[in-house]
């Protein structure tokens, strides 16, 4: 069974380099996308295997907790500690702006997922790594586990009164059921609109990346500073980008979690 | 585009649920608990050491207050003991120059009555040197003797009307 699949990938991956050498550009920006097995393992009929992108989920997972855990606790901190107290204030603040003191019991949970999208995130800067939040399904798998989560605190905290989160008061009863309508997709739409951003900002920004590096090695040693500078400044600007998005898909869970605790 | 290959997506999610629940709990279990300890831990001893300042700063004002309180109370001694000294020393002098007035008045009186005696003795001396003188001239112009009452009479209204 896994020596076939095996055959099949072998194969599949031949057939693309072969489109590869015959197509127009030479470097394809989405390779660095692409997810091959690394060990193949099934259980039950369900595909488990340990592929690049599981490799540098493990990575993010141990560059986090290595940071997280190998700075000291004195009372003058070190560097190491420093970054460790930094994040800890850093999303500790964040939360109380957004949710205020009613949802400490959630910092474990926002904090784990700001620390992994942002480790994800920065190690795809990593020149030759792959971007774990580059794909679409890692994001909708962390966005709809954030959806259903809060909608499950809602209904747990508020009961059926939670439905009230889609009737905006104060509005006539003639656009009421208008308004309904849109508050019930805008809600639905959460987990799309958060999981697309962070996977589309992070594949287009390493596309992009890859399409200049493609440039620069197409206009050869006379033309080529000219993509490389744009490079180093894009580079730059997708750092910011890998905090920013971070940032932004912890806010929002925060703001999600807030509505399913204290409504609006 | 390798992102909608569907033949991945369960791979990618289990090793999703799989690498962050372990992230979770590491971070629940140990990270968290140890820096927000950390962070306490330096907040707790800034308060404490704040703390200690102040009931320091409170003691040396203690201090200070019982330094000036004992200052002002040995001035105001010192100045009562002086104010007391000055007057018995004034009471004194006042009693010694009472007395010695007084001596010298005595002395004087003694003096003035020694003086008068004096005087009284001279002056009835003076009498009846004139008396014998005026007896004698009286003897030697008229060759008659005078009788001592009429001369001392006459002695004494001469000498009242000079």
């Amino acid at each position: 069974m896994a020596s076939a699949t095996e055959t099949q990938t072998a194969v599949a991956q031949a057939a693309e380099h072969g489109a590869n050498a015959g197509g127009g550009l030479a470097i394809d920006p989405m390779h660095q996308f692409k997810v091959h097995s690394l060990l193949d393992l099934k259980i039950g009929g369900l595909d488990m295997s340990f592929t690049n992108a599981s490799l540098w989920m493990v990575i993010t997972v141990a560059v986090v907790s290595l940071v997280l855990l190998l700075g000291s606790n004195k009372m003058v901190p070190g560097r190491l500690q420093s970054v460790g107290e930094l994040a800890y204030e850093f999303v500790s603040g964040m939360m109380r702006d957004v949710l205020g003191d009613t949802g400490r019991a959630f910092f474990p949970l926002i904090f784990t997922l700001f620390m992994f999208v942002l480790g994800a995130n920065m190690l795809g800067m990593v020149p030759y790594s792959f971007t774990v939040t580059s794909h679409i399904i890692v994001t909708f798998g962390l966005a709809a586990a954030i959806f259903i989560g809060a909608t499950v605190v809602g209904f747990a905290k508020h009961g059926l009164h939670y439905l009230k989160l889609f009737v905006p008061s104060g509005v006539p009863s003639v656009l009421l059921p208008l308004l309904v309508v849109i508050e019930v997709i805008s809600y639905f739409t959460r987990p799309i609109s958060l999981s697309v951003r962070l996977f589309a900002n992070m594949m287009a920004g390493h596309t992009m990346l890859k399409v200049f590096a493609g440039f620069v090695v197409a206009m050869g040693f006379l033309g080529g500073w000219a993509p490389l500078a744009m490079m180093v400044a894009l580079t730059g600007l997708e750092i910011l980008v890998a905090f920013l998005q971070a940032y932004v898909f912890a806010v929002l869970t925060c703001i999600y979690l807030n509505d399913a605790i204290n409504m609006h | 585009m390798p992102q909608l290959d569907f033949s991945t997506f369960s791979s990618q999610l289990i090793w999703l649920a799989i690498t962050f629940s372990a992230l979770y709990i590491l971070i629940a279990r140990v990270a968290l608990p140890r820096i927000g300890g950390t962070i306490e831990q330096r907040s707790d001893k800034i308060a404490n050491d704040l703390d200690r300042a102040q009931s320091m700063k409170d003691d040396v004002d203690k201090a200070i207050a019982s330094y000036e309180a004992a200052l002002a109370d040995a001035k105001s001694k010192a100045h009562a003991i002086a104010q007391e000294t000055r007057e018995k020393l004034s009471a004194e002098i006042e009693s010694e120059r009472v007395r010695v007035d007084d001596e010298i008045a005595v002395k004087i009186a003694d003096a003035e009555k020694a003086i008068n005696a004096m005087k009284t003795k001279a002056m009835g001396e003076v009498n009846k040197i004139a008396s014998d003188l005026a007896g004698e001239i009286v003897s030697d112009l008229t060759g008659t003797k005078a009788t001592s009452a009429s001369i001392s009479k006459a002695v004494a209204s001469a000498a009242s009307k000079s």
